[in-house]
């Protein structure tokens, strides 16, 4: 055992060498031709062939920005919208490690390997939106320090939160690898870096919202307000919360190999209590929506076209699942939480929409409407991911157990 | 005026640990530089295009090909950053210059997270392609629509009216205001271009409508803007605000060092509290 001493890494890997191993684990597991796949694949490579004619033509090539509208579907929904989605990490985090509310200790691994991932494709997604990203690194090295600017916030954000997240979910690497003194350093530093992480969080959720507070002309009075900033936080816990049970549901079949009966039972009872806590939040976001709406005096805008437009986000999408939810935390209906999820999902979808995109230049003469190739580049995005996650769900003990060495070493 | 901004940014940068490394430089200050701007004056612009074409030679960009007509509103784009355009108003037709306002507290300048549009001591906002990394949130941010971006390039630039900062430096006039043979662009400091702005309004108050766009659009700009008619008519925008843009996210900004001090100890402090607290599983937030 002396090995172990020297070489953090090893041990439990049939004696085979770390790089043996890696190699090993490498290789594909699990079926190649599932539906899944041929539907994924070629969409993937299309918007790897697509990335390349955006870099070697330029942006306008491949998509329908204009000067009016600079920023289209891979800011509006890769962004700010994945960011939404990946809130559900911070709050899962928050609920276990600071609230102490074990019974959801199940989830935390699982959402913040999807948090980790969104935040590394989906803002990674960014660089493609960048006319000249070979200068990205100019607000992170120091010279260029542009402190004014919320961008600058966010952008930092992203990059420490994830590493903080790395760091949450680093001790599972570690069991993988059967690395055992690293999988003790690493998770002493879970704490520190769950608090920094919420912290972060708070900031940059609100901080997307805050990046159009200086748009305010250009965007429709029924969505622009100077509480963007607080509605995107408030808005961001039940759209990750939401995603954590949409998300559960399916991985939870795909994957139903890994759990086992146990957990398979303890997952409704996870997503009971979820949903208490979704229609908690999207009530308080609910009124705050309809305080501003008062506040900003649109009544007159109601009666339009853009007017029945926020009705429907805000009657269909906010206040219907809201009461969904209510209503199958009652009657203890797992089904009807995950329908209230999705159209919450929906509903978020809509209003970083309709904050960045639709919404965005309302009164121009021509909108912005998305090319195939942005969709194309964007679902390419999403595929990767999911591609990613499941390498990693294969072969991490993200949703099956922890190896038995981890319990006998506490 | 942007002082306030400044002091405040500096304090941030004390504050967020993720900025201690970036703060030495900053401080050296030239005195006594006043901002400058232009003032223009649409009571004497004859719609020559002699401003456009001298732009565009001095910046090499092609040299507009369309003419100023009423009823067509020409807008500057990534090759040109000054357009004059015609317009039917109450009082015949009146030509109106569209280009950069070169605003005292620019919202791009705000905006911008790599100093690439910076407002220089002397007035002119600038756009510094070594820094720039193409995000475009300057254009998102700008109320008056002017930073034009290259879709069409592997390696885009921002094309924007610069005051010809360059000519200024070598104590030239801005081409515009050099070429214009109408008199009606005047460059100067902006106190001196509002006093003869002023004067106009006062010695000819018939000619003129009572107003100087720009006193206090967006909290002041270097482009001053006269006019016979109501600005509207002129296709100017007349919805803005009256304070400065970057104002509009100074409150958030200046939350972030509250949250970042306050959120960790709290969160600890919660974290205590509940630490032998193992029945609270029905719960919520």
């Amino acid at each position: 055992m002396s090995n172990t001493a020297v070489y953090p890494v090893s041990v439990n890997n049939n004696g085979k060498s770390i790089w043996s191993f890696l190699r090993s684990e490498m290789k594909p597991k699990g079926k190649i031709f599932t539906p899944f796949n041929i539907i994924s694949f070629p969409i993937m490579i299309l918007g790897l062939v697509l990335i390349v004619i955006r870099f070697w033509k330029g942006i306008g090539s491949i998509t329908n920005l204009t000067q009016e509208v600079p920023w289209g579907l891979w800011i509006g929904f890769d962004v700010v919208t994945g960011v939404a989605f990946a809130g559900g990490a911070y709050v899962l985090t928050f609920m276990v490690y600071i609230l102490n509310m074990k019974k959801y200790h199940s989830l935390v691994k699982v959402t913040v390997l999807n948090g980790f991932l969104a935040y590394l494709f989906y803002a990674g997604a960014l660089l493609l939106d960048l006319g000249r990203p070979w200068h990205v690194i100019n607000p992170i090295i120091g010279n260029n320090f542009g402190t004014s600017s919320v961008l600058f916030l966010v952008a930092w954000h992203f990059l420490l939160y994830m590493i903080a997240e790395l760091i949450e979910f680093s001790p599972t690497i570690a069991e993988w690898l059967g690395a055992r003194r690293a999988r003790k350093i690493l998770s002493s530093m879970t704490l520190a870096a769950v608090i920094f992480g919420i912290t972060l969080s708070t900031l940059h959720q609100s901080g997307l919202g805050a990046l159009f507070l200086m748009a305010k002309e250009k965007i429709h009075p029924l969505w622009y307000s100077e509480f963007i900033p607080i509605l995107f936080f408030v808005s961001s816990i039940f759209a990750g919360l939401s995603m954590v049970i949409f998300e559960g549901s399916i991985t939870n079949r795909v994957f139903s190999n890994q759990l086992t009966e146990k957990s398979h039972k303890e997952h409704d009872r996870i997503l009971h209590g979820l949903a208490k806590i979704c229609a908690g939040t999207m009530f308080a976001y609910f009124f705050l929506k309809v305080l501003v709406f008062i506040h900003g005096q649109h009544w007159n805008l109601i009666n339009t076209g853009y007017g029945y437009w926020y009705l429907l986000e805000m009657i269909g999408f906010v206040l219907l699942p809201m009461m969904l939810f209510f209503y199958s935390y009652r009657k203890n209906n797992i089904t009807m939480i995950k329908i209230a999820s999705i159209l919450t999902l929906l509903g978020i979808i809509l209003n970083r929409l309709n904050i960045s995109v639709i919404g965005f230049k309302w009164d121009a003469a021509v909108h912005y409407v998305p090319s195939w190739m942005e969709i194309a580049v964007t679902l390419a995005v999403i595929f990767t991911e999911i591609w990613i996650f499941r390498w990693v769900i294969r072969r991490m003990p993200v949703l099956r157990e922890s190896p038995s060495w981890v319990n006998e070493e506490k | 005026m942007s002082l306030g901004r400044r002091d405040f940014m500096k304090t941030l940068g004390l504050v967020s640990a993720t900025l201690t490394f970036g703060k030495a430089k900053a401080e050296q200050h030239k005195n006594n530089v006043e901002f400058h701007g232009i003032l223009y004056d649409s009571t004497r612009c004859i719609g020559c295009q002699s401003c456009e074409f001298a732009c565009a030679e001095v910046h090499n960009l092609p040299e507009p090909e369309d003419m100023p007509e009423a009823g067509v509103v020409r807008k500057t784009s990534e090759h040109s950053r000054i357009v004059i355009n015609a317009f039917d108003t109450t009082k015949g037709e009146v030509y109106a210059r569209q280009s950069c306002m070169h605003c005292n507290q620019p919202a791009c300048d705000a905006a911008c997270l790599t100093q690439a549009m910076h407002k220089t001591e002397e007035g002119p906002v600038i756009w510094r392609g070594d820094k720039c990394m193409g995000c475009r949130y300057c254009m998102v941010s700008c109320p008056f629509e002017i930073p034009k971006f290259e879709y069409h390039s592997a390696n885009p630039k921002i094309e924007k009216c610069t005051m010809c900062y360059e000519r200024i430096e070598e104590g030239k006039l801005p081409a515009c205001v050099e070429n214009c043979p109408a008199e009606a662009l005047m460059f100067g400091t902006r106190r001196e271009l509002l006093k003869e702005a002023r004067k106009r309004i006062v010695e000819n108050p018939d000619l003129y409508y009572d107003h100087i766009y720009g006193e206090q659009e967006a909290g002041g700009t270097g482009l001053l803007c006269l006019s016979p008619v109501p600005f509207n008519e002129l296709g100017f925008k007349t919805n803005l605000q009256n304070s400065s843009y970057p104002e509009l996210s100074k409150g958030f900004l200046y939350s972030v060092p509250s949250v970042f001090v306050l959120w960790p100890a709290l969160l600890l402090g919660i974290h205590e509290a509940t630490k032998n607290n193992n029945l609270k599983e029905e719960e919520n937030e």
